[in-house]
């Protein structure tokens, strides 16, 4: 840890839930861009999370928007800030709604454009702003408020949408790695154009654990290769060093899904299913970091 | 400079000579014309703004917002759909108080589809807390243009200004039109609110009961400031180029015994009518009225009131014709007439006139 400066940008009188690793990954993140960012925020926890009006507990920029809007904001704020020749850094942190669901176009387009920002999506798996609907994001068999007997479809392939644009720099991470989560913030903002990370965030209250339990969550998700942990730099993929170590002999898929409650009531069936994705998804990307595909 | 121009080509050169630091638009008839112009300009060097060709107009308001947020000036156009699927982000450029400026082509809303004109797009989003001008000419479209972004940037206004101009009837005709060297008649923008890494704040967070309304009253607060803001605009654009404009545009009113009341090209139409009345011995006026949003104070005491509304509110009746009744204790004849680039004459509109029906509404071309 001793690279990453002391400096804080959000305090501690944020209202997150206790063990909400989304605040944590931006804690990180905002170390990582330092003080001359702006941060363009969709409707999402982290909009609720700043405090309410006239205080605010993030002690940089912070530009709140519509749920659909961010990444076209922040197309915007970076075309009239380069023009003006500034290189503030403009980063968009939106959730799993906000980008896979209903802010795809605007990401889509600010992709397309070669627009100079970076988007991180904190992914927690679902709406957990208001309280845990089903998203795009959400996995097959979980529960979810509006998915009370389990998800029935699985879970939107948000890292493979990004990719179809070739962006020069995109990155997948996870909370429970945080030095790794900002060596990747480092490099993207590094790097001009469009640039991506994507976060699995454990959510206590929406997976149902022990709020304690957040870091575990995440290093389980890993260990599982339920989530991979890379970064695709210029169309080159290299697998980051704790997914390079947990896809040598990667733990049983149950061992994550059984400590979560949303996972109380999955089917046997589902399990299979959702096994068998992870182990087509190690393979592909294994194949990708060695140049074979 | 004299030349002639479409309605389009007018909005293009005033922004040109605005000279905006951003433009994002997205295509949409009859206003593609304006943003082909501008990105040709940008091509060409004429203008040294920055072109985002945004995926949506959603986007198209959501960049101009974000580029605004920075102290830039932004500017975008639109039409119809257009403007009714950017509706979050008209209401969230008031509430973070960005001076943006939309030219926006009035055309119909489908289905069916529809690329003529109508003003149920612009006028289903008065209460955004956009300021709205509606303009009957091709010079008129390019003035108005040009005063929307000082009047929007004045520091006692920090509102965006929408400038409406009739699909085809007046974005798709040529008349004459006289560009102006702006020199320092808008100066540069100066957002206090613009974000700045040296001071960092927190924008749009969550606001409780105890705090909310008092932005809103903050909005109403410039928009009544706006009034003054548009008339020392309008007399000093006057005074440097020689057009004179005000809240509306009267036209033979003073004597008159009934006043039509509409507003874009339909207006200027009266005008014609108005002379025909007058040679029949009808003592009529023509009070074309320019601004919606702010709404000016209308001298119709004494009047008989004939509200021709090119638009319409389902279940209630004529925009336009209800916004007078509701502040205007005079007989109104209410006509709707105009939708979907209906064809509407002059003598279509004398006959209003002639035979009006105070109390009543009338729907032109549907038997009664």
């Amino acid at each position: 840890m001793a690279n990453i400066p002391q400096e804080e940008y959000i305090f501690k009188t944020t209202s997150a839930c206790a063990g909400c690793s989304s605040s944590l990954c931006l804690r990180h993140i905002l170390k990582a861009a330092g003080p001359d960012s702006v941060l363009v925020v969709p409707a999402c926890c982290t909009s609720v999370i700043q405090g309410i009006y006239p205080n605010t507990a993030f002690n940089i920029p912070v530009y709140n928007v519509a749920f659909a809007a961010a990444a076209a904001v922040a197309s915007g704020m970076s075309t009239a800030l380069r023009a003006a020749g500034r290189k503030t850094n403009v980063i968009c942190y939106a959730g799993d709604g906000g980008t896979v669901d209903i802010g795809i176009q605007a990401l889509s387009g600010a992709l397309e454009r070669g627009t100079d920002f970076l988007y991180i999506c904190y992914d927690n798996e679902a709406y957990s702003n208001t309280g845990m609907q089903r998203s795009g994001g959400t996995p097959l068999g979980a529960a979810t408020t509006t998915t009370p007997g389990g998800k029935t479809e699985g879970k939107k392939d948000l890292d493979l949408i990004v990719e179809a644009h070739d962006p020069p720099y995109m990155a997948t991470a996870c909370s429970a790695y945080p030095i790794d989560l900002y060596k990747k913030v480092e490099k993207a903002l590094s790097i001009e154009g469009p640039t991506f990370i994507h976060i699995l965030a454990p959510c206590p209250p929406g997976w149902r654990y022990p709020a304690d339990k957040t870091v575990e969550m995440g290093k389980l998700a890993v260990r599982t290769g339920m989530w991979i942990l890379y970064e695709r730099e210029h169309g080159q993929l290299s697998i980051s060093g704790p997914s390079k170590n947990a896809m040598r002999k990667p733990l049983p898929i149950e061992e994550y899904l059984e400590k979560q409650g949303r996972f109380k009531n999955i089917d046997q069936r589902s399990i299979t299913v959702l096994q068998q994705q992870v182990e087509r998804h190690m393979a592909r990307i294994a194949r990708e970091a060695e140049g074979i595909c | 400079m004299l030349t002639i121009a479409t309605g389009n080509k007018a909005v293009a050169d005033a922004v040109k000579d605005a000279v905006p630091a951003i433009v994002a638009a997205y295509p949409i008839t009859p206003q593609t014309e304006i943003v082909e112009q501008i990105a040709n300009y940008v091509a060409s060097g004429q203008l040294a703004s920055k072109y985002i060709p945004v995926e949506s107009e959603h986007s198209a308001m959501a960049a101009c917002i974000g580029a605004s947020a920075t102290g830039a000036r932004a500017f975008t156009a639109t039409s119809s759909h257009g403007l009714v699927y950017m509706c979050e982000m008209l209401h969230w450029a008031v509430g973070a108080r960005l001076p943006i400026v939309m030219a926006n082509a009035n055309r119909a809303l489908g289905p069916g589809w529809n690329i003529w004109a109508e003003h149920t797009d612009s006028l289903s989003m008065r209460d955004t807390g956009w300021l709205q001008v509606y303009v009957g000419s091709v010079q008129e479209a390019y003035d108005a243009t040009l005063m929307a972004f000082r009047i929007a940037e004045h520091n006692d206004v920090l509102l965006p200004v929408m400038v409406n101009l009739d699909g085809f009837a007046l974005t798709h005709i040529t008349q004459s039109l006289e560009t102006v060297d702006p020199g320092d008649f808008i100066p540069p923008m100066h957002l206090p609110h613009a974000i700045d890494t040296g001071r960092p704040a927190g924008y749009g967070t969550l606001t409780a009961p105890g705090d909310y309304y008092r932005f809103r009253w903050d909005i109403e607060r410039s928009m009544r400031n706006a009034v003054s803001v548009i008339e020392e605009t309008q007399d000093e654009f006057g005074k440097r180029f020689g057009r004179t404009y005000g809240m509306t545009e009267e036209y033979r009113c003073a004597d008159a015994e009934v006043v039509v009341v509409a507003m874009g090209t339909l207006g200027k139409e009266v005008e014609i009518a108005v002379d025909i009345l007058r040679g029949q011995g009808v003592k009529a006026g023509s009070m074309r009225l320019r601004w919606f949003r702010p709404f000016p104070d209308l001298d119709l005491a004494g009047k008989e009131v004939v509200v021709i509304d090119r638009d319409y509110s389902f279940g209630f009746g004529g925009i336009v014709a209800h916004a007078i009744a509701s502040k205007y204790d005079v007989p109104i004849f209410s006509v709707i007439a105009g939708l979907g680039g209906q064809e509407v004459t002059y003598d279509d509109i004398a006959g209003f006139v002639r035979d009006r029906r105070p109390g009543d509404e009338y729907w032109f071309g549907v038997d009664a």
